[in-house]
């Protein structure tokens, strides 16, 4: 009903006569109600007759009006085009004559909206499509693409050879067979512009062959005069009861008898206590009333309902059909054709897709955990405020950001500053708390814990309960898009980028220098290492100051594409000290390992259930639980000495 | 009689009667009005919370367990108990607004009006399979213990049986709450998502004002508690304490002395998990609605602070843990703390108690591993022996009685 | 030993000691402010905790109410639902407020509701919400589903001529049922169900990339794909960020929220978003002088040029002054008089036009649409005239047939089909 109601809009809107003689200012002035307060199923005419009109401010007008820049002076109500000149508006009437400056607050702006935009954009191709301004050319080319009508088909022609600018043109000419293949007259024209793409992935091209293949099905007693795809039997392609309701809308079969009906029937013909020779009182049961209503059926006063016998042969005598909405078989052969070859190209980059997004999330996982992975990994000190070190990272983003505005350079100073705060937080609490309870971890557990609540409120007090803006720079924005199915976010590729810098950075140090010599002889035997002349405070202090100072930088990272706000953290530490523990405890690389089995993992389940991502959460917990009955040391086990117990 | 008066039990008389006693008062001084229903209300709750922090004394001060995750068997205690208020409430609305309906209802009728009340618009007209006891009070008390406990069985003999110890099981047991939490908080499980089960307070069948029924769970809790304590401590007192103190104490030594480590770890995590269920099942009637946040991973944290603030190894100290820090987060949140004005900050309760009660934790494990159960030992002359900087044992927060009266 | 019993005598002091506080009154009127200041519900809460102590310190400086000064009790009900029960009964029996002001959450206002139909209180309750709902004691003056979410239905059907549409909500009550009216809806106006994609997410869900790319491929099959947001709280920033950097146009692919509003929208930046939608009954940039009065009020309250306002504080903003002019109506506090002179009671809306409470305790009111412009403010690019707001939805045939009317029928779940009242307590 909908559609039909805007093919008639669209039509009428084809049907405006133009008002050859009428300045685009007298069009302006006629419908001055419906262009203050448009709506896009009634302005299509206005703005017909603007384009038309033939009028040069035509174009101007309607550039203005979608633009928002098309005013009402308070003080004596008349349209006007405004441009901002410095802190005033610069004035024009619509017959383009100059009219002065004024304050944005003396006027008041129209604001078209989006539906009323795209119609306006659509309505400018006309000027714009060979415009001398590329930027108004690609504008034009979206709106083509944007909202494709088969009008456009022979302007956009017409407009290819005169291209100078080679991606504009190439853009052009794809444009114009995903318009050919949709509203050619020539079936033969249709079937070479479909098959010209090959196995070409592009949503749009995707977006123009599917609604040709797109399918209905119908109830039929005879064969039907249309493109039929295939014919449906009840009971393997489609279940009893559907063919029947389709029966029903074909109005070749009566309606079923629900409930609803048949109670409300019963009760219109309650008569002395009883319905049908059934007394009421014993109406409490479905057999009761299926009884009663046979005995209504019998004396005639309801409709007979179909019986399930009767509704069965309904079924046998009728055949079901599923109808192409596009008539042209052979168009719709060659679109098939065109989906099947893309369909698998899609199915192999739709996996590649959610490969790189596993691996995204596993690298987000790393990065919270790599911090956890040296103070618990290797120390063995469960550190509940670990994620509290995160928000602190993530906070240290947005403060230097107050400061610096240069969102590049603020980023360059917040991850080394964050990781200097939290270095030092780190120490700070080693040095206070954990020191003390070497030899009672679980009840560094609970003192951590009761830092993590004291840390978090304390961030609420200061920086309150709102979100806090961290901003990307510019040139982390935006998506790598390998093609339409395969992208990801820059950001997510830098997070990357991190979690493997730190991934290096974690084995030079532990592999490659003396701290790590150290740190290594400390955890896996204090006393000994004490003798030969290590200071296990020190390097302690050390490890546990590192170890949390990746967590701030973490933080700014996680900042970055996610919120800052002081639960940041909390939403981390369950799944960090998981990821760890699936990985095997003290080794980075069942981290790594652990990291990418619970990303990909999650992505995998949500796959699956795209409906549902909590599902995904709770299916992914229950995994990890059971992993670790099994396999109780995660998946890279140290053995020998190095397991410490 | 003389068994029960030697002084290894004096401990849990003074307790018993300290309990009658504060009992007595409260029901006085609410039958006279002297204190609100709302505060009855949390001195029940308070109860009910003891209740689980006694379970989880058992489990982390005797066997060393920590489990962060009892809070779960706690909320599905309340869940059990809820599906059932829940039900016969929504049975008693529904039959009366069929009576209206002209015909009688049928059996079909009246479980999709239930279903629709009370899924409203989220779910079905039909009612998930886990509803299928909860038109039966019976059935659905045998499941506030028996879904819990077995649970606890199944989870805690894959986790024992791999010898899952320390702070893995600690992870593992918190990683097992927030699986139950987030399953819950799916629509789809059929228990409403994140809204929970609501409006328990109002018992089906029971016309008493809630000034009443407040007392009456008050009752109930007082005499759970009193109930478990009392199991509780002849169990740590007999021979099963002696053997789960020594597990706590060196697993491997009592596993070669011929005792299998796993069937008493797994007794005690089954039984406390059933506590934490019943005391579940007393708690949400009082708070009046139980939804998958109860199970959150810190709900459980809580629980394993009350016991270390109140002294793990006592059954009293989880007990005085418990009510104290609950007791007192109740008044400071309440918003009747006066503000400390410090001239150039004020210093708001409201604001500034969770930073407090943060700090304290992190104090009581540093200075007072005993939490406030150690000061009783002070005051009855029980003094840890000088081991000159040597610890006492794996887990020296602990009451660790003999040694400590060397 | 001797201890045990100290012990117990301090818990018993302490009991003996937090009612006698509640006792020291004045010659006061209290409203009662029932919003979580913390846990993670404070970050909406807060701000209209401070709008409520503005609006009474507003009342206050006019010469208070019925001769007194209103006193506000403010507690912390911690976005812990039991608590909220817990702490409205507190506020009713122990502080003895007038009124309560609060809730946020379905669930809260869901805990709270036992209590105050029990002890006959009266809760002012300000967000949008899924309906469904009507009690006695509760007057809603956010947002039914048919004046937020319905109407941006139609925009979109309408205006954007959205054929395909992805509901994309956090798996609460509000989005769940919300999208199942939406879903209803959606059938009746012609758009089969296969068009409709369904996600849920976890509270403060951070990873979109999945989700964001499930929308894109939506376009596939060449219909114009529309988002409806029911994403709640600080979830929406990652949802946004990741639409941002997928290069999701408002053109390609519109988005509109429910639940983001300009404080939302305060934590990240908005360059890449504009355009994408919002649909509300109250946005920032309203230019009424009514409007400009509140927004200069409250940033001269909270001392801070930068804060934001929203459409729950102008819904706090409404209810209490229709609470204020329904008590000095009935010249008394007492509950059923005031919930009596409260229905017809109306009062000007901040965007224009008047708000008038209805028999079922919901507002009339306008519905905006806006756009989000680049400085975290709404272009408002439609605004209907008031509409009633429906405690039962007419989209799905269970509620279709209900009705609330506390002025004649004296019922909140009056079934039209029987012609009786359901329930008169609410189905909590």
């Amino acid at each position: 009903m909908r559609f039909l109601s805007l093919i008639a809009a669209a039509l009428c809107w084809l049907a405006a006569v133009p008002a050859i003689g009428q300045t685009a200012g007298e069009i302006v002035a006629q419908n001055r109600d419906q262009i203050a307060r448009p709506s896009r199923q009634t302005i299509g005419p206005v703005i017909a007759a603007l384009a038309a009109s033939g009028d040069p401010m035509a174009d101007d007008i309607l550039s203005a009006w979608a633009d928002k820049r098309l005013v009402i002076r308070k003080s004596d109500d008349v349209l006007l085009l405004s441009a901002p000149e410095g802190d005033d508006l610069a004035l024009t009437a619509l017959d383009g004559t100059a009219a002065g400056n004024t304050a944005p607050s003396e006027v008041t702006a129209l604001r078209p909206n989006a539906g009323v935009r795209g119609l306006i954009a659509t309505a400018l191709v006309q000027f714009t499509l060979s415009d001398p301004d590329p930027a108004k050319r690609r504008a034009a080319l979206a709106s083509i693409a944007q909202d494709p009508k088969a009008e456009a088909l022979e302007p956009l022609r017409a407009a290819i050879d005169g291209e100078d600018d080679p991606a504009l043109k190439a853009q052009k000419q794809r444009l114009e067979r995903l318009l050919t293949l949709r509203f050619d007259p020539d079936s033969a024209a249709r079937v070479a512009a479909i098959s010209s793409f090959g196995s070409d992935l592009g949503l749009d091209l995707r977006g123009a062959l599917n609604p040709m293949v797109a399918t209905s099905r119908i109830a039929s007693a005879t064969p039907p005069d249309a493109n039929v795809a295939r014919e449906l039997r009840p009971g393997r392609d489609l279940t009893e009861a559907e063919a029947y309701d389709l029966l029903v809308d074909a109005n070749l079969a009566p309606a079923r008898l629900t409930l609803e009906v048949q109670r409300a029937a019963l009760l219109a013909n309650l008569k002395d206590g009883a319905v049908g020779g059934v007394p009421v009182a014993e109406l409490n049961t479905q057999a009761a009333r299926d009884r009663a209503y046979t005995a209504l059926e019998a004396s005639g006063v309801v409709p007979v309902a179909a019986t399930d016998d009767e509704a069965a042969a309904a079924l046998a005598t009728a055949r079901f059909y599923e109808v192409y909405a596009e008539p042209d078989r052979a168009v719709t052969d060659a679109a098939k054709a065109a989906l099947g070859r893309i369909g698998t190209t899609v199915g192999a980059m739709q996996t590649a897709d959610l490969a790189l997004d596993g691996l995204s999330l596993a690298s987000i996982y790393f990065l919270a955990a790599i911090g956890l992975a040296i103070t618990f990994g290797v120390m063995g000190v469960i550190n509940m405020a670990h994620g509290e070190f995160i928000t602190i990272g993530a906070y240290t983003g947005y403060v230097v950001q107050l400061y610096i505005p240069n969102y590049t350079a603020s980023i360059l100073i917040a991850l080394p500053l964050a990781f200097v705060i939290t270095f030092a937080a780190g120490v700070a609490l080693e040095r206070l708390v954990i020191r003390h309870l070497y030899k009672r971890p679980l009840e560094t557990l609970l003192a951590t814990f009761g830092v993590s609540i004291a840390l978090q409120q304390a961030l609420k007090n200061i920086f309150g309960t709102q979100a806090r803006p961290l901003t990307s720079p510019a040139w982390l924005d935006g998506a790598w898009v390998l093609n339409a199915v395969v992208s990801i976010s820059y950001i997510r590729i830098a997070i990357f980028v991190l979690a493997l810098a730190f991934l290096g950075f974690f084995l030079w140090l532990m592999k490659r220098t003396r701290l790590g010599l150290e740190v290594r002889a400390v955890t896996q035997n204090p006393g000994m290492a004490a003798s030969m002349g290590i200071n296990p405070d020190r390097i302690n202090v050390l490890t546990f100051g590192i170890g949390s100072g990746i967590a701030g930088i973490a933080g700014v990272a996680i900042g970055l594409f996610a919120k800052v706000t002081s639960e940041l953290g909390t939403d981390y530490i369950v799944q960090s000290f998981m990821t760890v523990v699936v990985g095997g405890v003290g080794s980075i690389w069942g981290t790594l390992a652990g990291a990418t089995m619970i990303g990909g993992l999650q992505k995998v389940i949500e796959f699956f259930n795209p409906s549902n991502t909590l599902a995904a959460q709770t299916y992914m917990i229950l995994f990890i639980i059971l992993f670790i009955q099994f396999r109780p040391r995660g998946i890279i086990a140290l053995r020998g000495r190095a397991a410490g117990d | 009689m003389r068994a029960i008066l030697q002084p290894r039990h004096r401990s849990a008389l003074v307790f018993l009667a300290g309990l009658a006693l504060f009992t007595l008062c409260v029901t006085v001084a609410a039958h006279f009005g002297l204190v609100s229903t709302s505060f009855v209300k949390t001195l029940g709750k308070t109860l009910c919370l003891c209740l689980a922090a006694l379970a989880m004394d058992l489990i982390w001060g005797y066997a060393g367990i920590l489990s962060l995750g009892h809070m779960a068997f706690f909320a599905l205690g309340g869940y059990m108990i809820g599906m059932w208020l829940m039900y016969a409430r929504t049975e008693e609305i529904v039959i009366a607004s069929l009576l209206n309906g002209g015909l009688p209802a049928t059996p079909e009728e009246i479980s999709q009006g239930i279903a629709t009340q009370i899924f409203g618009v989220v779910g079905a007209s039909d009612l998930p399979a886990i509803w299928g006891f909860a038109h039966s009070l019976p059935l659905q008390l045998t499941l506030v213990v028996a879904l819990p406990g077995l649970l606890a069985l199944v989870f805690g003999w894959l986790a024992f049986r791999s010898r899952v110890t320390g702070v893995y099981l600690s992870i593992l047991t918190q990683a097992m709450t927030l699986a139950l939490a987030l399953y819950l908080f799916q629509n789809d499980s059929g228990l409403r998502g994140n809204n929970g089960l609501s409006g328990l307070q109002n018992l089906p069948g029971v016309t008493a004002g809630q000034d009443t029924v407040s007392v009456w769970f008050f009752w109930a809790s007082a005499l759970a508690l009193a109930l478990a304590y009392v199991a509780l401590h002849s169990i740590v007192s007999g021979k099963f304490g002696s053997v789960i103190r020594a597990i706590r104490d060196d697993e491997a030594r009592v596993r070669f002395l011929g005792y299998s480590v796993e069937s008493y770890k797994l007794f005690a995590f089954t039984l406390t998990a059933v506590i934490c269920a019943l005391a579940g099942a007393l708690y949400y009637p009082q708070a009046g609605i139980v939804n998958p946040a109860e199970l959150a991973p810190i709900a459980s944290i809580y629980l394993a602070v009350w016991a270390a603030i109140g002294g793990r190894g006592r059954l009293y100290g989880a007990v005085i843990g418990a009510a104290v820090v609950s007791l007192l987060s109740s008044w400071f949140t309440g918003g009747r703390v006066p503000s400390i004005p410090l001239g150039f900050a004020t210093i708001n309760w409201v604001d500034w108690w969770q930073v407090l009660l943060g700090l304290t934790f992190v104090l009581v494990t540093l200075f007072a591993p005993k939490g406030i159960g150690g000061l009783f030992d002070r005051l009855a002359g029980v003094h840890a022996p000088d081991r000159k900087g040597a610890p006492l044992g794996p887990d020296d927060g602990s009451l660790q009685e003999k040694e400590a009266q060397e | 030993m001797k201890l045990t019993r100290r012990a117990l005598l301090a818990t018993g002091l302490a009991s003996m000691a937090m009612p006698r506080m509640a006792f020291a009154e004045g010659e006061t009127i209290k409203v009662g402010v029932l919003h979580s200041l913390s846990g993670t519900m404070a970050i909406s809460e807060t701000t209209l905790k401070d709008t409520m102590l503005m609006l009474i310190e507003q009342q206050n400086a006019k010469g208070g109410l019925l001769g007194k000064q209103i006193e506000a009790v403010v507690v912390d009900p911690a976005s812990d639902w039991p608590l909220f029960a817990e702490k409205a009964r507190e506020l009713l029996t122990v502080s003895k407020v007038d009124v309560m002001f609060g809730c946020w959450t379905s669930v809260s206002r869901k805990s709270v509701l036992p209590v105050i139909e029990e002890l006959n209180g009266l809760l002012f309750y300000p967000v949008q919400y899924e309906g469904e709902e009507s009690s006695k004691n509760v007057f809603y003056t956010g947002a039914a589903p048919n004046q937020q979410a319905i109407p941006a239905v139609d925009y979109y059907l309408n205006e954007l001529g959205v054929q395909k549409f992805a509901l994309l909500g956090t798996d609460y009550v509000y989005p769940r049922t919300t999208n199942n009216i939406l879903e209803a809806y959606l059938i009746a106006k012609g758009i089969p169900k296969e068009d409709i994609f369904v996600n849920y997410t976890p509270f403060g869900h951070s990873d979109w990339s999945k989700i964001v790319g499930d929308v894109v491929a939506l376009g596939a099959d060449g219909k114009k794909v529309g988002v409806i947001s029911t994403i709640n709280g600080d979830a929406n920033i990652g949802f946004y960020k990741e639409l941002a950097a997928a290069g999701v146009t408002a053109d390609k692919l519109p988005v509109v929220a429910f639940s983001v509003g300009e404080e939302e929208l305060s934590g990240l930046d908005t360059s890449n978003l504009v355009g994408h939608l919002a649909a509300w009954n109250y946005f920032m940039s309203a230019d009424t002088p009514e409007n400009k009065v509140f927004i200069d009020t409250w940033k001269a309250y909270i001392k801070d040029d930068k804060r934001v306002t929203n459409d729950p504080m102008e819904a706090h903003y409404i209810g209490f002054n229709m609470w204020v002019n329904a008590v000095t109506q009935a010249g008394t506090t007492d509950v059923d008089a005031v919930a009596d002179a409260m229905i017809g009671q109306t009062f000007p809306n901040l965007t224009g036009g008047v708000a008038e409470m209805l028999p079922n305790h919901h507002l009339t009111k306008p519905v905006l649409i806006g756009e989000i412009r680049a400085d975290g403010q709404f272009d408002i690019i439609s605004q209907t005239d008031p509409v009633p707001g429906d405690a039962w939805t007419d989209f799905l045939p269970a509620s279709a047939v209900l009705e609330a009317d506390w002025k004649d029928l004296k019922c909140g779940m009056y079934s039209k089909e029987t012609s009786s009242c359901v329930q008169l307590t609410s189905n909590y």
